[in-house]
């Protein structure tokens, strides 16, 4: 348990390459955003607001992957003066959709979008916060959701777990009474491979899940591939049903490489 | 609940069934009933003759399942959906109490809300073998679940044999049906006869509540021709299973090939994604969260359900113990064909088949337990492997 506190735990929001949706996720709490102003304080929050407490912090929550030198020194800085390090979102916790690039070549796209490439200076591959400093805890979903990381908050501040599943998009899908996609009108589902999280939003729009919260806690990727290819998708569109949000999350990698033509 | 005998057999005209929907209206909270939502025939308020699917045959497979509008006219030609009566007295999301802290006191606040009476119209008889073993759950083993008595309680259920079985139906093999014999206590029980220039329902009464309704509704004289029908037609559904569940010495296969190959090769298949648990009538696991205040000064508890499958469930000190989806496959079927016996002395089956055709890839007890059991697999279904 959390020692009884004399003063309000320092927060603050960083942000790295990311389209600053789950920052907005948290602006968007309203009000629980409050509810945590009134636990918290805010000290480093730019999307929100001006001020800057410097530091340490008591807990950082990081958006964005690494995807440039200097991010990859700036994030050790901000470990340094962070007590509890949360990643939020796909981009902090898989390299995001900006991974993609992961599977080309960097140099050739750089040559290709801006006219003078040779001012740009990034890494050739965009990488979770993970693989630069130790992160206590990492907060799926693209975006995240505002229930969850509320809860995180809550949990941290209680000094207990946070009530974040790990299990499958499935059991929320029926918690929730929505009828299976993929059985009842054969619609390919990532479902089955992805992290609980968004309370099976899209299977209870009739769309198959996009896979938004990354691998589940034991993903059987090759199992699900097999399920999609039954219902008619060829290994193309396997190939693109794992690189999206979560493609360098290393259970969705392997499985779109695995589908390479390379490679079979 | 009283137990009794069979008191009252008549013959409902299909012209009365409207008759039957209102009077269920009239003497309860609300009818629930078999109608299409997303593609699937599920439990929902029911007004009307008009909401039943009419005519609509479903169509299961391992992990496939599609509806379309036949020509017929019966009202009840289709077997289960997705859900089953488990969602109705044991919800899948349930806040049950709430905590209010002032200095180090805290006060206790009862969260379920009382229910209201629920008639169910179109209960098979799979439900309700199902029910009863779910009431040796809930009820049994001198530990109450006072959640799922009060809404237990509260039911009214107008069960509906099957005529016509599913591909993944094999409630003849486990004795639950498909005739309404033996299972949880129900109030009336419906057997639609189309043929001989008429289209209505035998109905029989279960218990007093039943016979009051009966008393209420626009009845004629059942003839012997009627009985008989209901005989040939239930005899033909049997053999018409699509599958079949040898249960002979099963509890013993089961024990004794906790190290068996197959186990392996379900493990291969299956995604752990807990859509088999979810959707059988039977399976009863659950998990109990905290929601805190964030200033700490209250907190819920709710309770979800929760599955084998899920890595989280054996949880405890030193890590998680069935780490492999092998292990996790052969608790979900042990438990079910097996150690439920022990636990609860029946088996934890009832042989709806919703776990073979709302599992993603198919995955089939039957199927699997044959290969357990030495035999050759002789289903209808679509094969994954
Ligand atoms: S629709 Fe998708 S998430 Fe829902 S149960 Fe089916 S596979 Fe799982
Ligand atoms: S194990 Fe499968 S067939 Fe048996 S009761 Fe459960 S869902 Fe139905
Ligand atoms: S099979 Fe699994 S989910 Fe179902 S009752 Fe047994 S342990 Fe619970
Ligand atoms: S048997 Fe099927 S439904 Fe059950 S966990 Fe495995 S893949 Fe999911």
């Amino acid at each position: 348990m959390a020692a009884k506190r004399t003063r309000k735990p320092k927060l603050a929001v960083w942000k790295f390459a990311s389209c600053d949706g789950c920052q907005l996720s948290l602006l968007d709490c309203e009000d629980e955003l409050l509810a945590v102003t009134g636990q918290v304080d805010i000290a480093y929050f730019p999307e929100a607001s001006r001020e800057y407490i410097r530091g340490p912090y008591d807990l950082s929550l990081v958006e964005g992957s690494i995807t440039t030198p200097h991010d990859a020194e700036r994030i050790h800085k901000i470990r340094r003066q962070s007590k509890v390090l949360v990643t939020i979102g796909a981009c902090a916790t898989a390299g995001g959709i900006q991974a993609l690039r992961n599977f080309g070549d960097v140099k050739e796209f750089t040559r290709l979008v801006y006219p003078s490439p040779q001012f740009i200076e990034t890494l050739k591959k965009s990488t979770a916060i993970a693989d630069h400093v130790f992160v206590d805890f990492e907060l799926r979903g693209c975006p995240i959701s505002k229930e969850q990381l509320v809860e995180v908050i809550n949990a941290y501040l209680h000094g207990r777990k946070p009530a974040v599943p790990t299990h499958s998009v499935c059991v929320e899908c029926k918690r929730r009474g929505t009828a299976c996609v993929m059985v009842a009108s054969g619609i390919p589902c990532m479902g089955p491979v992805t992290q609980a999280g968004c309370g099976a939003l899209c299977p209870a729009y009739n769309r198959g899940c996009y896979g938004c919260f990354g691998p589940m806690e034991t993903p059987n990727t090759p199992a699900a591939s097999g399920a999609f290819s039954r219902l008619g998708m060829n290994e193309d569109g396997i190939i693109r049903t794992y690189r999206s949000f979560n493609a360098y999350a290393e259970a969705f990698r392997r499985e779109s490489e695995r589908h390479e033509p390379t490679n079979h | 609940m009283t137990r009794i005998k069979d008191i009252a057999t008549a013959y409902l005209p299909a012209e009365g069934l409207q008759a039957l929907i209102d009077t269920l209206r009239q003497h309860h909270d609300r009818v629930l009933g078999p109608r299409v939502r997303e593609q699937a025939i599920r439990y929902e308020t029911i007004s009307s003759v008009a909401d039943l699917p009419r005519g609509v045959k479903d169509e299961h497979e391992g992990g496939r399942y599609r509806l379309h509008q036949g020509e017929e006219a019966t009202f009840f030609g289709f077997v289960v959906g997705p859900d089953s009566l488990k969602s109705i007295v044991y919800p899948p999301r349930l806040t049950l109490w709430s905590m209010k802290r002032s200095g180090h006191e805290g006060t206790i606040e009862d969260q379920d809300e009382p229910v209201g009476s629920t008639a169910i119209l179109g209960v098979r008889p799979c439900e309700l073998a199902a029910l009863a073993v779910q009431d040796k759950v809930f009820l049994g083993h001198g530990f109450e679940d006072p959640h799922y008595r009060q809404r237990r309680e509260r039911l009214f259920l107008v069960a509906v044999e099957c005529l016509q079985p599913g591909a993944h139906c094999f409630c003849d093999s486990m004795g639950t049906g498909p005739g309404v014999n033996g299972g949880a206590s129900w109030d009336l029980a419906l057997t639609e006869l189309v043929g001989d220039g008429r289209h209505g329902f035998l109905v029989r009464a279960g218990s007093d509540a039943g016979r009051e309704m009966m008393a209420k509704l626009p009845l004629e004289q059942a003839g012997d021709g009627l009985e008989k029908a209901r005989e040939t037609a239930l005899a033909a559904a049997a053999k018409s299973m699509g599958r079949t569940l040898d249960t002979d010495g099963l509890k013993k296969t089961l024990y004794d090939h906790v190290d068996h190959p197959h186990w392996e090769k379900v493990a291969d298949r299956c995604l752990a994604c807990a859509n088999c648990t979810m959707v059988c009538p039977t399976c009863f696991c659950s998990n109990t969260m905290e929601e805190t205040a964030l200033d700490g000064s209250s907190a819920a508890r709710t309770r979800v359900w929760d599955s084998c499958f899920n890595l989280d469930f054996t949880y405890i000190h030193g890590g998680h113990v069935r780490r492999s989806v092998k292990s996790r496959y052969r608790q979900w079927m042990t438990h079910k064909l097996a150690s439920w016996q022990d636990q609860f002395g029946v088996i934890g089956c009832v042989g709806c088949g919703r776990c073979i055709t709302w599992c993603p890839v198919g995955i089939d007890i039957t199927r699997e337990a044959a290969v357990l059991q030495g035999k050759p697999t002789k289903t209808s279904g679509r094969t994954t492997s």
